[in-house]
């Protein structure tokens, strides 16, 4: 009974600023522009199925990357000293302490012609361009939401008993099979919830994709944006799929995992 | 006992915050007698004491006691659907001349008295009667300017002379266009030879055409990042607006401009009152204050487009007066559109399908 009255707070905060907009955004994705019910903002809005892939697609491939780049560093950091743990932990904190903006400035002025990589590479003789494409996008993406990958799965693989890694090692696994068996499965709540904190948020931003991608890589939230100035009912119904996809996705995530893993 | 001290540290940082805040909103308390005034203004849009120029909002507060809330908005549709869907109140507000006449229509703006801002008579004749206040009701002129282009003459051959360089397959790759639907559709339409200022839904998806075309030898549509892209020779030429062109080639001196032949958009913005305004004679001291010639000629310097303020002009160095970009010939004028009133529909029209060129 004493938990119940303690939730309170919350669940009045998340009445108020999640499941009222909510609501809202369901409400207005039904209406024309004179405020009756249709389902024209949805046909408008499968006119966009094109950017909405290629966002998926877009998160898909960052978050994947993220994945790869994650999970050795994560079980690298459980095997080190403690004060080495702190300090590399520190170190992918450090830029996240600076505005997210100003680190895609950052990329744009590296990556950019004549920059410093351009004129890296020119120097050994390869040309080419590095912003504007696709790439930079995963790129930016990869670098701003690293971090989010990381840190959940080392929490989750330094909880692991060790004693059970003995007993596997007991048991004649070599290291790959310990990795494999033991492991690999203890830490997939980490990796659930690393996957959902990169993947939710790549799906739906757009600074990245304005500042380094070039024209064929406007993303949906882009679409958002620009349709809100005039026409709140279709930027509502692609905001109510863009939720619905997720949701999907993260259901699909959950038949593979711990249920506690989703955030 | 590192916890504890870790603690403490804590509690300190979040206290000087508190406190710091704090202090903000104590400062402003002594000379509340005169009461507040809420402006609702464009991002950098007055000279806030950058540049050595002088800080307009800190000067009007000493000047008249009046305690100022500045907040600023990107887009007039941000704008506009703050006065409408939010409680929130505004004495002053900024808009664009279709804008304004949309406000107008929708009844959301208060009739000023024009005895409380005698600097109005500051103001040059064309600008004194706007298209979208013919009767000279509700607005007072803030600037004005025109729609242009600017290019690198490194990187460019041939000088542009018109809009159609921005669709020249020689420079494939190195165009910026306005990631801006109500720009973007006026070039192409100038282009087709469709008058942008009485457009209809046909002439909106011609131009959604002939922007496919530009489409691949277009690099970005941009708008704040053209000045990263044009002072660091990223690319070779953009369609931007006039008085930011004069402060890109400030800073690059291999930038030049061109005035397109064919004419371009007219646009200005003008400081009215909404209907939600409580402190309606304060809103019109601002009003007044902004319209001083030393003030109106600082606002300008930081801001390079041209001032409706004959006053002002008279204040300024000719480097700045004889420049083209600021301040465009009355011929030049004359040849350029104003979008005094977009139909709601038509221009809900030329957003969806703007996003389709980005789209597809």
């Amino acid at each position: 009974m004493k938990s119940k009255k303690l939730s309170i707070p919350y669940i009045i905060w998340m009445l108020v600023f999640t499941m009222i907009p909510i609501v809202m955004i369901g409400i207005t994705a039904f209406k024309d522009s004179h405020g009756n019910f249709s389902l024209e903002p949805f046909m408008k809005a499968f006119g966009y199925t094109g950017v909405f892939l290629k966002s998926l697609w877009i998160a898909l491939l960052s978050t994947l990357i993220c994945l790869v780049l994650a999970y050795p560093l994560a079980y690298l950091l459980t095997r080190m000293k403690k004060s080495s743990q702190n300090t590399i932990q520190m170190l992918l904190m450090i830029p996240m302490w600076m505005n997210f903006l100003l680190r895609i400035y950052a990329w744009m002025i590296l990556l950019q012609k004549n920059g410093p990589l351009d004129t890296a590479l020119s120097l050994l003789g390869i040309h080419g361009t590095y912003i504007g494409n696709t790439g930079a996008v995963v790129l930016g993406m990869v670098y701003e939401y690293l971090p989010f990958m990381v840190l959940p799965i080392f929490t989750v693989m330094s909880k692991i008993d060790g004693g059970l890694i003995e007993a596997a090692q007991d048991l004649g696994s070599n290291g790959f099979a310990v990795l494999r068996k033991v492991i690999f499965p203890l830490s997939i709540p980490g990796v659930i919830s690393g996957i959902t904190m990169v993947f939710v948020p790549s799906a739906s931003t757009f600074l990245v994709s304005q500042y380094l991608g070039g024209t064929d890589d406007i993303m949906i939230g882009d679409v958002i944006d620009k349709i809100f100035w005039t026409d709140q009912s279709t930027g509502s119904a692609i905001s109510l799929i863009l939720m619905i996809l997720i949701f999907v996705f993260l259901v699909l995530m959950n038949l593979f995992g711990d249920e506690e893993a989703i955030a | 006992m590192k916890k504890i001290l870790s603690i403490m540290l804590c509690a300190a940082l979040t206290g000087t915050t508190v406190f710091a805040l704090a202090g903000c909103s104590g400062g402003g308390e002594k000379k509340q007698d005169k009461g507040e005034v809420n402006i609702y203004n464009w991002t950098d849009y007055v000279s806030r004491g950058e540049y050595d120029l002088m800080d307009v909002i800190d000067e009007f507060e000493k000047e008249t006691g009046i305690k100022v809330n500045y907040t600023t908005y990107e887009t007039n549709e941000e704008m506009y659907n703050m006065l409408k869907q939010s409680n929130s109140s505004y004495d002053v507000i900024c808009p664009s001349e279709y804008m304004v006449s949309k406000l107008i229509r929708e009844n959301m703006l208060l009739e000023l008295n024009y005895d409380n801002i005698p600097n109005y008579a500051n103001l040059s004749e064309r600008f004194k009667k706007l298209s979208c206040d013919p009767d000279s009701k509700y607005t007072v002129c803030y600037d004005w300017g025109v729609t242009a282009m600017v290019y690198n003459t490194k990187m460019v051959k041939n000088k542009p002379t018109d809009w159609d360089a921005l669709w020249d397959e020689s420079l494939k790759g190195n165009i910026l266009m306005f990631n801006n639907s109500r720009d973007a559709m006026a070039v192409a339409m100038q282009q087709l030879g469709i008058n942008p200022a009485t457009c209809t839904k046909e002439d909106v998806d011609k131009a959604t055409e002939k922007l496919k075309e530009q489409k691949p030898l277009v690099k970005k549509y941009v708008m704040d990042q053209v000045f990263n892209e044009m002072q660091n020779n990223q690319s070779a030429l953009a369609a931007y607006y006039a008085g930011d062109i004069a402060m890109m080639m400030e800073e690059n001196e291999d930038l030049d401009y061109c005035l397109p032949a064919s004419g371009s958009n007219l646009f200005y913005d003008a400081m009215c009152i909404p209907t939600s305004s409580k402190n309606k004679e304060n809103a019109e001291a601002f009003i007044n204050f902004m319209q001083k010639p030393e003030i109106a000629a600082e606002n300008f310097k930081y801001l390079r487009y041209g001032t409706p303020n004959q006053k002002a002009i008279e204040l300024l160095d000719k480097e700045y007066t004889e420049n083209e970009l600021s301040f465009p010939s009355d011929e030049y004028l004359d040849k350029c559109y104003v979008f005094s009133d977009i139909d709601d529909e038509v221009y809900a029209y030329m957003q969806e399908k703007f996003v389709e060129v980005q789209a597809n």
